[in-house]
């Protein structure tokens, strides 16, 4: 399965996420964000940073980078999307994903392992996973506390306590279709033994293993 | 043509920051009960015809400068 990585100026673990794709047995590749064309490619994953900066609002100028109007395409074609962390952010700024993002409840910058519940596998983050299956992966985020006035998400990865606010205690949260989904811990950061956990990996595989269109 | 435009969260949508100023200014003995930070943005627009300012001003709130999903706004056109 061919994976678009998208890189913003500004984004950071566009690398990682190559390698952890590909080391899941996908094929990733590198894309620029003023790329008007991602016809070749099966999904795509927006990786975390800080994409411009994060200026205005985190994901708020991104969001009108020339490569989302593919990336709206390809989610409206039932493909999947993956925004992770800030990707998450912007996928929600985007309108592709309900709610939005304020800061930490405690105003902390979090950077430590938490752990997530598996709570829908009906997503393409979490089809390889089992319900109620527990994983440890990194969180790194401050303005990660999700917000949804309508209610209208689908939580599909819980946080095990309640680092940050987060509504619902949502760590990751798919449209109704299950092929858009954004989570705010970094699987990418926990796919190899060697990084302190690979309970990421079976998250890579669910997007790998997606159906071409949901 | 200067315009003001405020960004103001919703009230029902917390502030995890104005919440930290509030127990600081607590802290020191002040009585608030409580603080929200808002957004200002100036905008130089350019033109003369104050409702096609106001317009045009509504419209970068409603793409860009606001978040429909958290945020109100309130644009100050000088008279």
């Amino acid at each position: 399965m061919k994976i678009a990585v998208i890189q913003f100026p500004g984004t950071n673990c566009e690398h990682d996420v190559v390698e952890a794709v590909n080391g899941a047995g996908g094929k990733a590749e590198l894309v620029w964000h003023r790329a008007t064309d991602l016809s070749g490619f099966d999904g795509v994953v927006l990786p975390g940073g800080f994409a411009h900066g994060d200026y205005l609002r985190t994901g708020a100028i991104a969001r009108f980078s020339p490569v989302m109007a593919e990336v709206s395409g390809m989610a409206g074609a039932g493909l999947p999307v993956l925004g992770i962390c800030n990707g998450f952010q912007i996928l929600c700024e985007a309108g592709l994903l309900p709610g939005a993002f304020i800061a930490n409840r405690d105003l902390a910058f979090i950077c430590r392992f938490v752990e997530v519940e598996v709570t829908s596998t009906d997503s393409i983050l979490t089809g390889a996973a089992l319900v109620g299956q527990r994983l440890r992966i990194p969180l790194n985020s401050y303005q990660g506390n999700w917000v949804d006035p309508t209610h209208s998400g689908k939580v599909v990865l819980r946080y095990v306590g309640d680092p940050n606010g987060s509504q619902d205690g949502a760590a990751a949260v798919a449209n109704e279709r299950g092929n858009v989904v954004g989570v705010m811990p970094h699987p990418e950061r926990a796919a190899d033994e060697l990084l302190g956990s690979d309970h990421g990996r079976i998250l890579l595989e669910g997007l790998l293993q997606a159906p071409a269109a949901v | 043509m200067r315009v003001r435009v405020e960004i103001t969260r919703r009230p029902e949508i917390a502030d995890p920051e104005g919440n930290t100023i509030r127990r600081a200014l607590r802290d020191l003995g002040h009585r608030v009960s409580e603080v929200r930070v808002d957004r200002v943005i100036h905008l130089d627009i350019e033109g003369d015809d104050r409702a096609e300012i106001t317009a045009a001003a509504e419209r970068m709130c409603r793409e860009v400068l606001a978040n429909p999903v958290l945020e109100d706004f309130t644009i100050e056109v000088p008279s």
